[in-house]
C-alpha cells in the first residue's frame, strides 16, 4: 500500500480481571447451549475502530426520556423509584457525555413487549424503556417504578430476580456495556443462572444496587444508588515499543 | 424514538481516547456484563440507526445478513452493532453517523445502509484493510461476542490485512468476508458449530 504509515495507536484497554465476566457457555444458563461459540476467541489488537466509538450526546435524549414513570394516560402504576449512581472507568475517571439506555419489565413483571406472554398485568402507562446522558462528572440518574420479578423456563419455578437492563457506550467499541442491575437482598438470586454465571461474588455484587436513603425523595420515591465501572485503559503498550519510543 | 436527531459527533475521535497512565492495575473492578435478553427491542430496535448513512448516499450500500445459532436455526432476539470510519477520501458523507445497529426479525435478519470505510489505522502503525468493527448481542449471549465485516472486492488489501491474514486460520477466514449482492453485501453470523464465524477477545 502507498499510503504513508499511520501515526501510532493508544495501547487499548486493560481486560476485566479473571472472574468478572460469565463465561460464554454457561450450562445453568440454557440458552446458552446453542448459542455460545465453541471455538476460542481471537486475541484482537485494537485498531482505530475499537479505540474509538460512538460519542452519543444529549442529541440522542429528549427531556423526559430519563423518566419511565409518566405514561400517555398518567402515572404508571408500582414503587416510584430513583436509581442514580456514576460511571467511571476502572482507574477511576468519570465517564461523561455517555449514553445510558435501560429497558425494564413494568412493575408486575411485565414487559411491554409482544413476545412476553406471561399473565402479568401490563400497564398502559409503562412501555418501561428511558435514556439518558451522563454529566460531567459521569453521574446519571433515571426515574421508574420498581420492576416486578418474572417467570420464565429456564428451570422448574424459574424466576428472574427483578431487574433493569442496561446498555452504555463508554468512549470507545472496547467500553461498550449491556448488562443488569438488581436490587439488594432479592430472595431469587439463588437460583438465578444469569446473574449467577459470574464466577467472581465480588463482581456479581457490583451489579446490585443499595438503598440510598440519601437519594430517596420525601414523600416521592425511594432511591436506589448503582454505580458503574468500564474498563479502563492498558497501563502498559499492548505491543513493544517501535525505535522511536512510541505506543 | 425514530425522528430523533442524528447525533453530531460521532466521527471516531481518538482524542477522547485517555492516555494510558502507569499504575499496577485497575483501582476499580469492571461492572461484569450480562444477557440483552429477548425483549431488547424496547430500547435498541430504532430503524433509524440502521442507516449508518442516508440512502441514497453516493457510495452506500446495504450490509444484509443473519444471526443463527448451532443448530443453523435462526436467532430472532439479537442485535447487530458496526462501528466504522467514513470513506478513504477526505470527504465524510453527509449525515455519516459511523454507528449502526439492527435487531434480527423472526428470521433472523438483520441490514445495515452504509459505506465502506478507507484502510483503518491499525495497532503496529500498519493499515487494516477496509472492514466494520461489530458487536452482536443476543440472549442467550452472556456478553456481546465481536467480529469484523472485511470485504470480497478488498481481496489486495485483505491478503495483507494484519489481522484477518495473520492472526486468523485460512480455513476460517472467509467467515469474516461479506460477500457481494446486487445491493450491497451479505454476511452470515453463524454463532456457534461448522463454519462458526471468528469471534475476537478484544
Ligand atoms: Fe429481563
Amino acid at each position: 500500500m502507498t499510503t504513508p504509515e499511520p501515526a501510532g495507536l493508544p495501547a487499548g484497554y486493560a481486560l476485566p480481571a479473571p472472574g468478572t465476566n460469565a463465561p460464554l457457555a454457561s450450562p445453568a444458563y440454557r440458552s446458552t447451549g446453542g448459542r455460545a461459540p465453541s471455538r476460542p476467541l481471537v486475541p484482537l489488537p485494537p485498531g482505530l475502530h475499537e479505540l474509538t466509538g460512538p460519542l452519543f450526546g444529549a442529541g440522542r435524549v429528549r427531556p423526559g426520556d430519563d423518566d419511565l414513570t409518566r405514561g400517555p394516560g398518567g402515572e404508571a402504576v408500582g414503587q416510584r423509584i430513583v436509581v442514580a449512581g456514576r460511571v467511571t472507568d476502572a482507574d477511576g475517571r468519570p465517564v461523561p457525555d455517555t449514553l445510558i439506555e435501560i429497558w425494564q419489565a413494568n412493575a408486575s413483571g411485565r414487559y411491554c413487549h409482544e413476545r412476553d406472554r406471561w399473565p402479568g398485568a401490563l400497564d398502559p402507562n409503562f412501555t418501561g424503556a428511558g435514556r439518558t446522558v451522563t454529566d460531567a462528572e459521569g453521574c446519571y440518574r433515571f426515574l421508574t417504578v420498581k420492576p416486578g420479578a418474572y417467570p420464565w423456563g429456564n428451570h422448574t419455578n424459574a424466576w428472574r430476580p427483578a431487574h433493569i437492563h442496561v446498555s452504555l457506550f463508554g468512549r470507545s467499541f472496547s467500553q461498550r456495556l449491556v448488562t443488569q442491575m438488581y436490587f439488594p437482598d432479592d430472595p431469587l438470586f439463588f437460583q438465578d443462572p444469569i446473574l449467577g454465571a459470574i464466577p467472581d461474588p465480588a463482581a456479581r455484587q457490583r451489579l446490585v444496587s443499595a438503598y440510598d436513603h440519601g437519594l430517596t425523595e420525601a414523600e416521592w420515591a425511594l432511591g436506589f444508588r448503582w454505580d458503574i465501572v468500564l474498563r479502563g485503559p492498558l497501563a502498559v503498550p499492548f505491543e513493544p515499543p517501535g525505535e522511536d519510543g512510541h505506543v | 424514538m425514530s425522528d430523533l436527531e442524528q447525533p453530531d459527533h460521532a466521527q471516531p475521535d481518538l482524542a477522547h481516547h485517555r492516555p494510558p497512565v502507569m499504575t499496577s492495575g485497575a483501582a476499580f473492578g469492571v461492572s461484569p456484563s450480562q444477557t440483552v435478553g429477548p425483549f431488547l427491542h424496547l430500547a435498541l430496535a430504532d430503524p433509524a440507526e440502521a442507516l449508518v448513512v442516508p440512502v441514497g448516499t453516493a457510495g452506500g450500500f446495504w450490509v444484509r445478513g443473519t444471526v443463527t445459532d448451532g443448530n443453523g436455526d435462526p436467532v430472532a432476539d439479537a442485535v447487530v452493532e458496526t462501528w466504522q470510519t467514513a470513506t478513504g477520501d477526505a470527504d465524510v458523507p453527509a449525515g455519516f453517523v459511523g454507528f449502526g445497529r439492527c435487531p434480527t426479525d423472526d428470521e433472523g435478519r438483520w441490514a445495515i445502509h452504509t459505506v465502506k470505510p478507507g484502510p483503518v489505522p491499525a495497532a503496529g502503525r500498519r493499515w487494516a484493510a477496509p472492514h466494520l468493527a461489530v458487536s452482536v448481542f443476543a440472549r442467550g449471549l452472556l456478553d456481546r461476542v465481536v467480529t469484523r465485516i472485511y470485504f470480497a472486492d478488498e481481496a489486495a488489501a485483505t491478503a495483507t490485512d494484519p489481522v484477518l491474514a495473520e492472526l486468523v486460520e485460512p480455513a476460517r477466514r472467509p467467515t469474516l468476508v461479506a460477500t457481494a449482492t446486487e445491493d450491497g453485501y451479505h454476511f452470515a453470523v453463524r454463532l456457534q458449530g461448522e463454519d462458526e464465524t471468528v469471534f475476537f477477545a478484544l
